[in-house]
């Protein structure tokens, strides 16, 4: 009762915390990039140096930022599916059904998931250019899903178990058909937690850095952050950073989307696998 | 709709609770196992097969540059990682890396709960805000705050009190690890605080209240009531984070590319193993990181005890 005042100033402090880098890499985003190779310090850009939609203009018109942008978002959403598509066959069996093995699984999830990445990727280098993966689409997909199923199985698991299966047989008992009674019953009290799951596979597979710089050479397959993290410019000593920000705001607006649509799922979907005591 | 029609869809959907024959357990029992064998496979194939390669591959003076000049070394490329001063400091700066922003984010997401917790207004705001950090690129992050150390083009330096408008951050090792750090910690704080909130919503508020009607202070509920009723929550954040600190790449790669002993052990065995094309060392490093990684889960649940339970939701 006493912290009338502390309440807000924390508020203020999580807001400033979690905005103002990214109201800097926006604000950096409009400077022109003259005024980036003179130096211009300043959070706004000074007078003069502002540079309109121009290094948004120019990274658009960047051939192999264009293909980075497809890559990303077509290597991610196939990942995603694949990997919900498959978790909610393991976290049915996990929440539903008793057979031997199913602590194993779940163990080597949490395992899988600590796994230093780095770690695999000198001999799935050597793999994939042996194999023909080298620098394509499923040569990403393939690592992506192993890496995220650990938290698609541990999140559908946990949602799947708070489900009340007996409604199923409910609804059978009303007369409804089996298929009627999964699709209009089961579907509606799973798909949150589907949905969950899928969204935090998707942030996953978007961040990617470490396989999206190794296992790719080209615009081929590469995704965003590697193509981003190659975008020199013509000077490699003084990086382009307005133009550099302009992509990143690029590359930040789907997640953007996302959260400001489903922010509340995406709470429960963090805190439901690894929190319950 | 009768019973005998609804057979076939028992194979898929089979429920538990009823007594059951051995023969159901057991079709049950294939069923499950069907299920997740996708799964396992998956997560084996990128996985343990990679991990058993690279054991092999470190046993091999082997380099992409010379393919045809493989040979067997033994124990040699261990030798020569484990005897080389450079992998000793870059495990200095990760350990260092992970102590430190662990240690962050573990007082800075507690306090942002204790504020997540107790308000009752603009909670949208606040979790779409608190979520942009956590679901941004991280290379991103590691942009935005090397520019914004930068002393071109930055306003750090500016805004510091104390610092000379032309410090190079990035110049010397001290302020560049210190630069790495905040964009490790930005990025990661949220995630942490979600955790530690999820386990401040568990803690009974009759259990707080009582404590207040016997005359405990702010501090004595901290301490001796909350704190010790969210052990799971803190420990498994702790887990997780500790782990994935360890494995810190992104940001250096993006920030310093390793310049000036920023370098972590990911970044060093990335760096042997794709850009210099040396597969032995390289996959000896591998192996060793992994084991490390291994090493830190094991004290981290030994000395905190941990119980795993919790983290695979088994309670």
């Amino acid at each position: 009762m006493k912290n009338k005042i502390g309440l807000p100033v924390g508020v203020l402090l999580i807001l400033a915390w979690c905005l103002l880098p990214v109201a800097w890499i926006i604000s950096l985003s409009f400077k022109s990039q003259t005024a980036i190779t003179n130096g211009s310090p300043g959070f706004f850009p000074a007078s003069g140096d502002g540079a309109g939609w121009q290094n948004y203009a120019d990274v658009l018109a960047n051939d192999q930022f264009r293909r980075a942008i497809i890559n990303s978002i077509g290597i991610s959403l196939i990942a995603t599916t694949l990997s919900v598509l498959i978790a909610t066959l393991a976290a049915y069996a996990i929440a539903r059904l008793e057979f031997r093995g199913k602590k194993l699984v779940l163990t080597m999830a949490l395992v899988i998931a600590m796994f230093p990445v780095v770690s695999l990727v000198g001999p799935l280098f050597d793999l994939w250019r042996a194999v023909g993966l080298y620098d394509t689409w499923p040569g990403l997909i393939i690592p992506y899903l192993s890496f995220t199923l650990p938290l698609a199985i541990w999140t559908l698991s946990a949602f799947f178990r708070e489900i009340p299966w007996e409604m199923e047989q409910a609804a059978q008992v009303d007369g409804a058909t089996s298929w009627q009674a999964f699709r209009r019953v089961i579907v509606p009290l799973a798909a949150p937690g589907v949905f969950t799951a899928a969204i935090l596979t998707f942030f996953f597979a978007w961040n990617d850095f470490v396989f999206g710089i190794s296992l790719t050479s080209t615009e081929a397959a590469r995704p965003i952050p590697a193509s981003l993290s190659f975008f020199v410019g013509s000077d490699p000593f003084n990086r382009p950073a307005s133009l550099l920000a302009a992509g990143a705001v690029i590359s930040t607006i789907p997640i953007v989307i996302i959260i400001l649509l489903f922010q509340r799922k995406i709470v429960a979907g963090l805190t439901s696998g690894a929190v319950k005591g | 709709m009768t019973i005998q029609a609804e057979r076939p869809a028992h194979r898929e959907k089979p429920r538990s609770g009823k007594p059951v024959a051995s023969d159901r357990m057991r079709a049950e029992a294939r069923l499950g196992q069907r299920l997740v064998a996708p799964a396992i496979v998956l997560m084996l194939l990128v996985t343990a097969f990679p991990m058993l390669r690279a054991l092999y591959l470190s046993l091999f003076n082997y380099s992409l540059t010379a393919p045809d000049d493989r040979e067997f070394i033994g124990l040699g490329n261990y030798g020569v990682a484990l005897s080389d001063p450079l992998f000793w400091t870059t495990t200095g700066v990760t350990v260092l890396y992970m102590v430190v922003t662990v240690g962050f984010e573990l007082v800075i997401g507690f306090a942002f709960a204790m504020v997540m917790h107790r308000v009752i207004f603009a909670r949208g705001i606040i979790r779409t805000s608190i979520l942009i950090p956590y679901g941004i690129i991280t290379v991103v992050s590691g942009f935005a705050w090397q520019f914004a150390f930068s002393f071109q083009n930055g306003f750090v330096n500016n805004w510091l009190p104390g610092i000379s408008e032309n410090f190079n951050w990035f110049g010397e090792t001290t302020p560049a690890v210190i630069a790495i750090m905040v964009s490790e910690i930005w990025k990661t704080t949220p995630f942490m605080s979600l955790l530690l909130l999820a386990g401040l919503a568990q803690v009974s508020e009759d259990m707080i209240e009582a404590a207040k009607v016997d005359g405990a202070t702010w501090t004595q509920r901290l301490v001796k009531v909350i704190l010790p009723n969210m052990r799971a929550a803190i420990m498994v954040a702790v887990l997780f984070r500790a782990l994935d600190a360890y494995r810190i790449f992104d940001n250096i790669f993006v920030m310093t590319a390793g310049a000036v002993n920023t370098e972590s052990i990911s970044f060093l065995t990335y760096r042997q193993t794709i850009e210099q094309f040396q597969i032995g060392i390289g996959s000896a490093l591998s192996v060793l990181l992994f084991a490390s990684v291994i090493l830190i889960a094991f004290l981290i649940v030994k000395i905190f005890r941990v119980d795993l339970a919790d983290a695979r939701q088994e309670k």
